[in-house]
């Protein structure tokens, strides 16, 4: 069954996923870190963190795009480093759009991590530590699983926010077919050319099933979850 | 073994100082609410650290400000059952009940995990989710996951405020053979007469902050030597009664222990409601014969349980009947008249109209 689609939309909608997937697990680990340093945390310099985390939100996609542009280009300080180090090059290659959809979806995913966090009840946490349990095995047995659906929600979401990016992607690694062209901007291709309607409006009704699939297992899965954490 | 107490800590409204050595057995901390009784054992616990002191479990210095000793709280070797259970909702109660086992051990709980499980009666809960326990189970859940943690020494903070008071009544037991089963020192917070009259080897007295007095339960409880007012609180009982009905000639109310009628005055509640009903020691009488032609409507079988005199004129005789602990405050030459010691069966007369509206209230 192929939808009606053909082999270079059906390559449009693997690489987005791929992109989308590689954004969020990479992003993920950073997001519970930096949701429980914005949480719990007190240090100098929290304020600058918390304003640097959102600041995707709120910016023009455009300029997030052209930032990452300067700091992870050919010639950027950071682009450099990681060329040299890891080997890993961003510009104009689908690493380049992941990094770019993470950003994006980052806020997304450390505001849920965060309202999950500060819904744990301390008080489990003291009871742990009466009973003999470390830091580290508070979290990993008590904080951990309580903010699991809460997690489950904000990496559901910022999957939705990846699959759907745009302005920064479209920026920073341009719109290649087969590199780094991703539904939304090959939609936005289509869109440009007479007589393609078709095919956009294929990938447009594409869009929409992943998004609202996202948005619908997102649900059940908190749900399910919050349910089996309850107890009840 | 003992613990020794010795720290101040200055909060926004109150400034907590204590200093004192606790013996083995049942300590209660009793004193009004704002006492600082909470902020003792969270004190201990390590979960609040104070401006100054040394703090010594036994032989462990778990805090020593001066030489910048804090031993974490993991590392404290406490129990602690809250007020509320605390169970973690995502584990299953033999899991809550094995969260502590990971503890390693110094020193090994007379009982096992299977002996704990029977004598907190958890066997039929064992699998279930907290969210599907009732309070006291919870709490009964919470007690043996303090105590399989094999503890130094068990914190309990109001362990049974938050429970009804049959929930109480059930759970006071399970609390008494751990006492005596255990050989473990309890800190025990509460300002609930019944409970300290019923469990506490040792009194802490606590009112703003300050350590009133510290002594033997039968000696604080006598109140002979401080004649304070929170001593003189202390020095009296709960009875749990329900309503059988209502007298509207006379204008009384009935209740009952078991078989046995309570005449109360007024008329109080429906029937088949609970009340708690208290009884101050120096309204309570002393027969040893069943009295007759007497004016007092209230004559209830008991047993002496234990008899404490303090220094003054006075003596504190506990009382039991059908499980429920009176206490009667009467001079030591009736303590020598009557002969009184502790299993002899007695005749205990309270007056109705001793039973004020206030000291009845809802179970």
């Amino acid at each position: 069954m192929t939808l009606g689609l053909g082999p270079a939309e059906w390559q449009i909608v693997g690489l987005s996923l791929q992109i989308a997937v590689w954004a969020i697990m990479a992003s993920l680990p950073l997001a519970v870190l930096v949701a429980l340093a914005l949480a719990r945390g007190q240090f100098w310099g929290r304020e600058v963190l918390n304003i640097a985390v959102h600041l995707p939100l709120v910016l023009p996609p455009v300029v997030t795009g052209y930032l990452l542009l300067i700091l992870f280009g050919a010639q950027g300080p950071l682009g450099q480093f990681f060329e040299t180090v890891f080997g890993l090059t961003f510009a104009f290659r689908w690493t380049g759009a992941a990094l770019a959809c993470g950003i994006m979806a980052f806020p997304l995913m450390v505001r849920a991590i965060r309202l999950a966090l500060e819904a744990v009840d301390p008080k489990l946490e003291e009871a742990a530590a009466t009973l003999g349990a470390s830091r580290v095995r508070i979290f990993a047995t008590v904080t951990l699983p309580l903010m699991l659906p809460g997690i489950l929600a904000g990496t559901i979401l910022g999957f939705a926010k990846a699959l759907g990016e745009f302005g920064a992607t479209i920026t920073f690694v341009s719109n290649i077919p087969g590199q780094t062209q991703t539904i939304p901007t090959a939609i936005y291709s289509l869109l440009q050319v007479p007589g393609q309607e078709g095919a956009a409006l294929r990938l447009i009704l594409i869009s929409i099933a992943l998004s609202a699939g996202a948005l619908i297992a997102s649900e059940w899965m908190a749900r399910g979850m919050a349910k089996r954490v309850r107890g009840t | 073994m003992s613990v020794h107490l010795s720290f101040r800590h200055r909060f926004p409204d109150m400034e907590l100082a204590l200093s004192c050595t606790i013996p083995n057995g049942v300590t209660a901390f009793f004193g009004p609410s704002g006492a600082g009784k909470t902020s003792v054992l969270r004190v201990i616990a390590g979960l609040e650290t104070p401006d100054e002191g040394v703090i010594e479990i036994g032989t462990h210095r778990v805090l020593d400000t001066d030489a910048k000793i804090n031993v974490p709280t993991a590392a404290r070797r406490i129990g602690y059952v809250f007020q509320e259970p605390r169970l973690f909702p995502h584990l299953s109660v033999a899991a809550n009940l094995r969260y502590g086992q990971a503890r390693s051990t110094t020193r090994a709980l007379p009982l096992g995990f299977d002996d704990l499980v029977t004598l907190l009666g958890l066997d039929a809960l064992l699998d279930r989710r907290p969210a599907t326990l009732s309070g006291g189970e919870g709490q009964r859940v919470a007690l043996g996951r303090a105590l399989l943690s094999s503890p130094d020494l068990l914190l309990m903070d109001e362990p049974l405020s938050a429970l009804d008071a049959r929930r109480k009544a059930e759970l006071l037991p399970y609390f008494e053979r751990l006492r005596d089963q255990l050989g473990l020192p309890i800190l025990y917070v509460s300002h609930d007469v019944a409970e300290v009259t019923r469990l506490a080897d040792t009194i802490v007295l606590m009112e703003k902050g300050q350590m009133r007095n510290i002594g033997p339960a039968a000696e604080i409880i006598a109140g002979g030597e401080t004649g304070s007012q929170i001593s003189r609180d202390l020095a009296g009982a709960i009875l749990n009664v329900t309503i059988a009905g209502h007298d509207p000639v006379d204008g009384l109310t009935e209740a009952r222990i078991g078989r046995q009628p309570i005449w109360l005055p007024g008329q109080v509640g429906v029937a088949g409601n609970q009340l708690r009903v208290r009884l101050d020691a120096r309204d309570v009488m002393l027969m040893r014969e069943a009295p007759q032609g007497i004016s007092a409507l209230n004559v209830l079988p008991v047993t002496v349980v234990s008899i404490g005199a303090g220094p003054g004129s006075g003596a504190l005789v506990r009382l039991d009947h059908q499980g429920q602990i009176l206490v009667a405050r009467v001079t030591k030459r009736s303590v020598r008249a009557l002969a009184l010691e502790p299993g002899m069966p007695l005749h205990a007369i309270v007056k109705s109209m001793s039973v004020t509206p206030e000291r009845v209230g809802t179970g």
